[in-house]
């Protein structure tokens, strides 16, 4: 009877363990993605961008601005992985300096680096998935 | 029997206070003793190296040259503006030391482009405006492809060079070089790291009082 009691107990935890683990698996990714795509921020974009995301001067963009960020985030993988030119026209005008692309990166890559930032320097934006990066590279001007 | 001693300790409390020496900045670089006749002795002096004389084109298409540097102590270092490497680091870090000495105008500094093709003045002057830099006392130069590789190696001791396996195809380094009124070098400092630059602002400002430029 007593043995019954252990097992029905250790079986019900068990159980929500593994509820609780699927319910967070958004969660999970979400930190994985942060994590990675902080290292990568580091590696990639921080010379320029800033440690705070709070670029420099009117010579590279600061990261901060959440509006224009949330407007354009379809366009992020493509300036990721293409760069953009002096002459564009995709950029804020005040900032005229072209960026270079990353054509190296795979996609998983720039989903990382787009949840790093917009969800620092103040951006608050959520998940975003690796497959929604690679429908967005199809559409690239 | 105790007034003496009295004295004698006040003697030497007084020697303590007078005693503390100024500090000075190492001077940097090749040197060489000279052997000169002074009153008929023979005395040796140290020869240190300097920069030579230089002539540029500034972002303002204004020649600069040695001679706007004279009486004055200056930072050199070498970039380009399409890096985005370490000079986005390094020009970060030097704004606050252009701001930080911007009124004083016997501090000034000296960025010398290594890429000699694509850096005209008009370029160089686009990027000191999006900087914020508007005084000439931050000079962005261009100059002939062998000056420019010669004085960084030879007289600033930093390397720049032109290199085809780089993606950029130009590599150099990041220090910031102190150069007092003699033209003399005087400090080194790795211009991406936030802490050697620091030392360098305190240590312009001991050098500035060495060369007693901080009386206006």
């Amino acid at each position: 009877m007593r043995n019954k009691l252990l097992y029905l107990s250790v079986f019900v935890f068990a159980g929500m363990i593994i509820l609780q683990a699927c319910s967070n698996e958004q969660q999970l990714n979400y930190q994985r993605y942060f994590v990675n795509g902080k290292k990568l921020y580091e590696a990639n974009c921080q010379n320029c961008h800033g440690a705070k995301g709070e670029g420099l001067g009117k010579l590279y963009p600061p990261l901060t601005d959440t509006l224009r960020l949330t407007k354009n985030k379809s366009m992020l993988a493509c300036i990721i992985k293409h760069g953009i030119s002096e002459t564009s026209g995709n950029h804020d005008t005040s900032y005229q300096t072209a960026m270079p692309g990353n054509a190296a990166l795979p996609d998983i890559d720039i989903a990382q680096i787009i949840v790093y930032v917009t969800n620092s320097f103040g951006n608050k934006q959520g998940f975003y998935d690796q497959s929604t990066v690679t429908a967005d590279l199809k559409n690239c001007k | 029997m105790k007034a003496p001693l009295f004295l004698l300790l006040a003697l030497f409390i007084l020697q303590a206070c007078s005693n503390k020496t100024e500090k000075k900045l190492p001077i940097l670089g090749q040197r060489e003793p000279v052997e000169n006749i002074v009153d008929g002795k023979t005395v040796v002096d140290t020869v240190y190296q300097t920069i030579p004389p230089f002539s540029y084109l500034n972002q303002d298409s204004a020649i600069i040259s040695d001679k706007d540097f004279d009486g004055k102590i200056y930072i050199a270092d070498f970039f380009f503006t399409a890096c985005n490497t370490i000079c986005p680091i390094m020009h970060r870090n030097m704004l606050e030391v252009y701001k930080k000495f911007k009124d004083n105008p016997n501090v000034k500094i000296l960025s010398h482009s290594i890429d000699i093709k694509h850096d005209v003045p008009s370029r160089l002057k686009a990027y000191a405006s999006k900087l914020g830099v508007e005084s000439s006392r931050w000079a962005f130069v261009n100059g002939s492809r062998d000056s420019i590789f010669n004085i960084a190696a030879k007289s600033y001791l930093v390397a720049a060079y032109e290199d085809n396996a780089d993606p950029q195809g130009l590599v150099h380094q990041g220090w910031f070089v102190l150069v007092d009124t003699k033209k003399q070098l005087r400090g080194a400092y790795d211009g991406t790291k936030e802490d050697q630059v620091k030392q360098m602002m305190l240590d312009m400002e001991t050098l500035l009082a060495e060369e007693k430029l901080n009386e206006k």
